[in-house]
């Protein structure tokens, strides 16, 4: 259990995907105009994560590997399979959230197809192949990952909201400072590197 | 019976005004990440050195190029419904090619760039220049806004590379035949002398190392190419 822990600790804010890697930036940027949108976002991103990751992982494993289903390397489809897996669970999730939740399907809009472009998912699901995760850390890090992609882009939203009126030279309002802000927040999150997360494994 | 015949003798040059402004738009009005906001994911990531960048420009406007040229060719054919996965397969197709040959030609830059060639992939300016300019657009001016979009991308990714590599490390194109030392100390460096080349007080910029200096450059880019370029303020 404890290692699952240190995992979902690391993947939020640690190894940050948003922060540390830079990844999903462009939903990022162009999303965190307003608090309400951003927060909305941040939860498909966290359940869309916390989904593809194990099924991505069982696809590698039982699938893809050579000593999976087929007995050899097909790891040269890992690309189109991974993608085509990330394109139909974000169809097939805003199906089921359209069907027992329509306040949360009108709340999330057009955020729900937008994810299947997000970086940091397809990201999440290679780091897990490179890293060489088991099931239940694959689980840990796409929750975790989630949960610091949501953390990252309810902040920058809320400073955004802040921002406004401030008296900011002109060529550099909206997009300009976006990027300025970021960097500041990637600066700042980085002092969480120093936490050992070994302190969670006892 | 003259004006059909003039109607037909009027064709659209091959290389025309129209065509140079897809070319050079993207450059600058209307270039992928600093006024469209697409493709910043992996920028980022990948121009700690300039090298590994030049490379990453250059798989990026092969595959926009190639995935602009058949999404063009074929989109008569796909239906509406399924033209995501459609265009997911077309691009990652070419992404598979672009690093099985990178693994082949140039093994320790692709182990440098490691996941962010697979995230080409979800790269927003293909999909999106897919999206907004391919589905709709002949061959041939697909190709040419495929080029100034993967140059236009190249571009930043090179310049904030450059800043990068010389202040954090010192140094240019390292890793590649043509490795230069530029600045500070050389007896940090691979290179065993210890005379500098130039203003030998000068330390490594470690921040400059760091993935957020490239959000401080992009930043500061946009902030000066706002101020020389008037009607882009206030778009975001």
């Amino acid at each position: 259990m404890g290692e699952f822990i240190n995992t979902f600790i690391k993947a939020a804010f640690i190894e940050n995907l948003l922060l540390a890697y830079f990844l999903g930036m462009c939903s990022f940027l162009a999303v965190s105009k307003s608090v309400k949108t951003a927060i909305g976002l941040g939860f498909a991103v966290i359940f869309v994560l916390g989904i593809t990751m194990p099924i991505n992982w069982l696809i590698n494993e039982y699938l893809l590997s050579e000593a999976g289903v087929f007995g050899m390397d097909l790891t040269f489809l890992r690309f189109i399979l991974f993608i085509a897996v990330i394109a139909s669970m974000v169809q097939l999730v805003e199906m089921v959230v359209e069907k027992f939740s329509p306040s949360l399907y009108a709340a999330l809009g057009i955020f729900l197809p937008l994810i299947t472009v997000n970086c940091a998912i397809l990201g999440g699901s290679l780091f897990m192949v490179s890293r060489e995760y088991t099931l239940g850390n694959a689980v840990a890090f796409g929750l975790g990952g989630g949960v610091g992609w949501f953390l990252a882009i309810v902040a920058l939203a809320a400073i955004r909201e802040k921002i406004r009126y401030s008296n900011v030279p002109a060529p550099l309002r909206g997009l300009g400072m976006a990027f300025l802000l970021t960097g500041l927040m990637g600066l700042a999150f980085m002092s969480l590197m120093g936490i050992d997360p070994a302190i969670f494994l006892d | 019976m003259a004006e059909t015949a003039t109607e037909k003798k009027v064709r659209e040059p091959l290389f025309g005004p129209k065509e140079r402004k897809l070319l050079t738009d993207p450059l600058n009005d209307n270039n992928p990440i600093t006024v469209q906001v697409l493709g910043v994911c992996s920028a980022l990531a990948v121009t700690s050195l300039v090298y590994p960048s030049i490379v990453m420009a250059i798989s990026v406007v092969f595959v926009i190029t190639f995935a602009n040229l058949f999404t063009s060719l074929l989109r008569n054919l796909i239906p509406n419904e399924v033209r995501m996965i459609v265009q997911l397969v077309i691009i990652a197709f070419l992404v598979t090619m672009v690093e099985l040959t990178l693994q082949y030609l140039n093994y320790p830059v692709y182990k440098q760039l490691s996941v962010y060639i697979g995230l080409i992939i979800t790269n927003c300016i293909v999909m999106g220049r897919l999206e907004a300019f391919a589905m709709g657009s002949k061959p041939w001016k697909s190709i040419l806004d495929g080029l100034g979009n993967g140059i236009g991308y190249g571009i930043i990714l090179v310049v904030v590379a450059f800043f990068r590599e010389l202040f954090g490390k010192g140094s240019l194109f390292a890793g590649s035949p043509i490795e230069l030392k530029i600045i500070g100390n050389t007896s940090d460096y691979m290179i065993n002398t210890t005379e500098s080349v130039l203003f030998g007080w000068y330390t490594n910029n470690n921040l400059m190392v760091l993935p957020v200096a490239a959000m401080f450059i992009i930043g500061v880019y946009i902030w000066i190419q706002r101020t020389r370029n008037k009607k882009l303020v206030d778009i975001s």
